[in-house]
């Protein structure tokens, strides 16, 4: 059952704020990641604070690095289920977690960020991770291949 | 609103993903819940099965890469069978 929306709107600005466009809608997913070139960071939102308190802020941090995705997007578990349900299908092969950070290129998932991989860690522990993976999905020289 | 925690009051643990092994050689992994006199409950279980899985660590690594295929919803584990709790995130080598 979503949680009060009163409860949840900070969350959704503090993550609009840093101007990432919320995807609320199975057609806003579906424009956003459909037949998408280039790269795009996908953010699942989350109420929870044992992990959503770092992510968001973790973001923030990444954000700012000069080498970033092309795009980038977020959906918000547990409160916008179908549009959520939807970005997530778009790198199923993956489990769904929440909060959790996808980045695909021309498509295709090349990095995930697990739930379990926020949990209990700095936001500049996990921002580090999300910038090695813009440098390295991300830059003007690109390098194959996907996360080990 | 960053790093607000909605679930004061609760074990340390609670909320955090771990791999839970039993005396009996089980190995779990999910979102530790709570703990009390029924023992450790646990939500969105995957359980490690040698046909499937492979070995333990393949188990785990692939569990870490892909995030956790739940096989329950919930599980409780008597607590006398619970051999050692550990974060996902430790056993990666996150932290």
């Amino acid at each position: 059952m979503p949680y009060d929306e009163r409860l949840v709107a900070p969350m959704r600005e503090e993550v609009r704020s840093m101007g990432v466009k919320e995807l609320k809608t199975v057609p806003e997913v579906d424009q956003a990641l459909g037949d998408s070139k280039g790269t795009t960071l996908v953010f699942v939102n989350s109420v929870c604070g044992c992990a959503a308190g770092n992510a968001r802020p973790a973001l923030r941090a990444a954000l700012k690095h000069r080498t970033l995705p092309q795009v980038t997007v977020t959906v918000f578990a547990g409160q916008d289920t179908e549009a959520t349900s939807r970005a997530r299908q778009y790198f199923s092969e993956y489990q769904p977690s929440s909060p959790s950070f996808a980045l695909l290129r021309d498509g295709e998932p090349v990095y995930m960020v697990h739930r379990h991989m926020i949990e209990g860690r700095s936001p500049q522990a996990v921002a580090a991770d999300l910038v090695a993976a813009f440098d390295r999905f991300c830059g003007e020289s690109v390098q194959a291949g996907t996360q080990p | 609103m960053s790093g607000h925690v909605f679930h004061p009051g609760h074990h340390e643990l609670h909320g955090i993903t771990v791999v839970l092994r039993t005396t009996d050689h089980q190995i779990l992994v999910g979102r530790f819940d709570s703990v009390d006199a029924a023992g450790v409950r646990m939500l969105g279980v995957s359980s490690f099965n040698a046909e499937r899985d492979g070995s333990p660590p393949e188990f785990l690594a692939r569990t870490n890469k892909f995030g956790i295929r739940v096989d329950r919803p919930q599980a409780t584990i008597d607590n006398a069978l619970v051999a050692s709790i550990t974060p996902l995130s430790d056993e990666a080598g996150l932290r």
